[in-house]
């Protein structure tokens, strides 16, 4: 078969380098986009720059774009991308530096995973030989340890892509690994840390891609999502992050829907003034457009749905459940 | 076609422009709702990260109570959409944890039997009406209106659990609709990222710069106005569309269409009925190219 490729070159040390070189190679099927960018670098161009060493999506280094999302080229039939007429776009990872081609610079994504503390930390006398756990203790973070660190969501995350402060996907999934080993006893230091860090676990926005795009299944955001739930669980302060989330449960305990008009003030603080100033004028926008009637501004009209109390009923079995567990 | 309709909290709430122009396009399609006027909020994924079993049992209550009525459940929010079908994966999957939730709904009479149709209202155009169905009814054929599509995160991923490997236009359909009422979907790069709502109490810059970004991509690309099946992601493209404009220093004035509106405007209904005068970003330039198009 024949495929055709659109390939991003770019020179790092020249930022105008940037352009797009076509090349189309002979593959057979089956072929894999790592296989047809070597033919093309061994065969028609060897002056095409890309990182690879394993071709068995274990060592993580081949990770790039193909049509516009991050993905192992060694993982990815070059039939399963084509494009119709369109040959098939391929381009380095984003949210980091080119050096040249489809190689960037992974130090961003290396300095993020430090900011992690990425290794065990335990204080207590050293053990004879190895720390034994039991199989059972292991099997949550078993998931986050399978991370080749490639880099895929790293490339695609959408909160990197305008706050490079922002831990990213990776390095919280590295994170949780440490967070879940029962051999760790620095787990309240690393729950505060990672709830305080500018760019911490509370700026996810949950856009999923990261779980799309990893080529291990590690699904990074359900490990930020865990972070949550263990930082809230142990009483850390959350802040802002952590009070939206009691502030929207509390709006469904009490009326069954969400209650938009109380969910900004009691997540960012009732009593924080300047940044209920700044939201102040969008209130008015809005009243003023009819999309926040009176009536419903006025909490104490927010009417529940009939059956309330079956809801409040799930609440309060799923909380006693939590309690009973804790003790 | 008859649904039981989950019209989520937003369009009861703060877009209720979203709740009555769904009810007249949705009548004018010949598709029936009977609303879940009992449902309960799906906790947009916000519940379960502090509390997912909490989460479940709340969404298998809207489920049980569409099985109830003998229904496919509908609704009119990409959050929504991805928050049920998560549940609804956890549930029909794990036959144990299914019965833990519903032994907490029997007190109300309800169990939630795997298997349910979850459907947005935009697959329910696609796949069960069907575009050809739509063009057929098109009265006033938005010729010339050049819409940006803008999905929200839930309806896309994660792909695995929302039907994509039986239904793989779904990452299209709204492009799909937009040509079939006659208007032209723009193509440009932020349709599918995040319109930073979820974020909005907490990082209020990061949350307004991804939607400002957006917008002004879109805009650049000659967009009239942004296509939206979430009023999530309307909520920080339109009513807080002034407030990105400041982050981000650009002009944006872009109107954000939710997408009943949008059929709704292509069979004819008047724009003030559909409430496009409900919205924070005006949608007069809109309404006047739909109109002039009519008139030419």
């Amino acid at each position: 078969m024949d495929v055709r490729l659109k390939v991003k070159r770019q020179d790092g040390t020249q930022p105008d380098s940037s352009h797009y070189d076509e090349y189309t190679v002979e593959m057979p099927e089956g072929a894999t986009m790592l296989d047809a960018l070597l033919q093309v670098r061994d065969y028609e161009d060897g002056g095409l720059a890309l990182r690879y060493s394993c071709r068995s999506s274990i060592c993580g280094s081949c990770a790039m774009r193909v049509n516009g999302r991050a993905r192992l080229a060694c993982k990815t039939k070059a039939s399963d991308m084509a494009n119709g007429d369109e040959p098939i776009l391929v381009e380095p990872l984003g949210n980091m530096p080119v050096i040249k081609d489809l190689v960037t610079d992974m130090e961003v994504h290396w300095d993020k995973v430090r900011r992690i503390t990425p290794w065990l930390e335990n204080s207590g006398p050293e053990p004879e030989r190895e720390h034994i756990v039991m199989h059972e203790t292991m099997v949550d973070v078993s998931n986050a340890l399978s991370c080749i660190q490639c880099g895929a969501c790293v490339s695609d995350c959408t909160v990197l892509e305008v706050d490079k402060h922002f831990i990213g996907p990776a390095a919280f999934a590295k994170a949780y690994r440490f967070v879940g080993d029962p051999r760790d006893d620095t787990t309240m230091d690393r729950l505060k840390a990672l709830s305080s860090a500018k760019g911490g676990i509370w700026d996810c926005t949950r856009c999923n891609i990261c779980v799309e795009v990893c080529p291990k299944d590690i699904r990074p955001m359900d490990r930020i999502m865990q972070l949550r739930e263990q930082v809230v669980n142990a009483g850390v302060e959350g802040g802002i992050g952590a009070r939206h989330g009691t502030a929207f449960a509390g709006s469904v305990r009490r009326t069954g829907r969400l209650d938009e008009v109380r969910l900004l003030p009691e997540s960012v603080g009732m009593f924080n003034a300047p940044r209920l100033l700044k939201e102040l004028p969008g209130a008015f926008r809005m009243m003023r457009a009819g999309k926040l009637p009176w009536k419903d501004t006025l909490p104490l009209f927010s009417k529940p749905i009939a059956g309330i109390a079956h809801v409040r009923r799930l609440f309060d079995n799923a909380r006693s459940e939590k309690k009973e567990a804790k003790r | 076609m008859r649904y039981a309709f989950w019209p989520g909290c937003v369009s009861k709430g703060a877009c209720p422009e979203l709740y009555e122009s769904m009810i007249l396009t949705s009548a004018k399609l010949g598709i029936e709702l009977e609303e879940l006027y009992d449902g309960n909020c799906t906790g947009a994924g916000v519940i379960s990260e502090h509390e997912p079993e909490l989460a479940d049992a709340l969404n298998a209550r809207n489920f049980a109570m569409a099985q109830k009525m003998g229904l496919d459940l509908i609704n009119i929010c990409s959050t929504c959409q991805g928050v049920q079908s998560l549940v609804q994966e956890k549930l029909d999957r794990d036959e144990e944890y299914r019965a833990k939730i519903n032994a907490q709904l029997a007190e109300e009479g309800l169990e939630y039997k795997p298997g349910l149709v979850i459907k947005n209202f935009m697959w329910v155009l696609a796949e069960d009406l069907g575009l050809d169905k739509l063009k057929e009814q098109v009265v006033r054929p938005l010729t010339g209106l050049r819409c940006g599509p803008f999905y929200g995160c839930y309806i896309l991923r994660p792909s695995r659990i929302l039907g994509m490997e039986e239904h793989p236009e779904r990452d299209d359909y709204l492009e799909q609709i937009i040509a079939a009422v006659g208007a032209e979907a723009v193509e440009y790069e932020g349709k599918d990222k995040c319109c930073g709502f979820p974020i909005l109490t907490n990082n209020r810059k990061n949350s307004l710069t991804q939607t400002g970004t957006h917008i002004h991509e879109a805009k650049n690309q000659g967009a009239d106005c942004l296509v939206t099946p979430c009023p999530l992601c309307h909520l920080n493209l339109d009513a807080q569309q002034p407030s990105a404009a400041e982050v981000i220093e650009r002009e944006l004035n872009v109107p954000i269409i939710h997408l009943p509106q949008l059929i709704g405007l292509a069979l004819g209904i008047d724009p003030d009925k559909l409430r496009m005068n409900r919205h924070v970003i005006g949608t007069q330039a809109v309404i006047d190219k739909v109109l002039a198009a009519v008139e030419a």
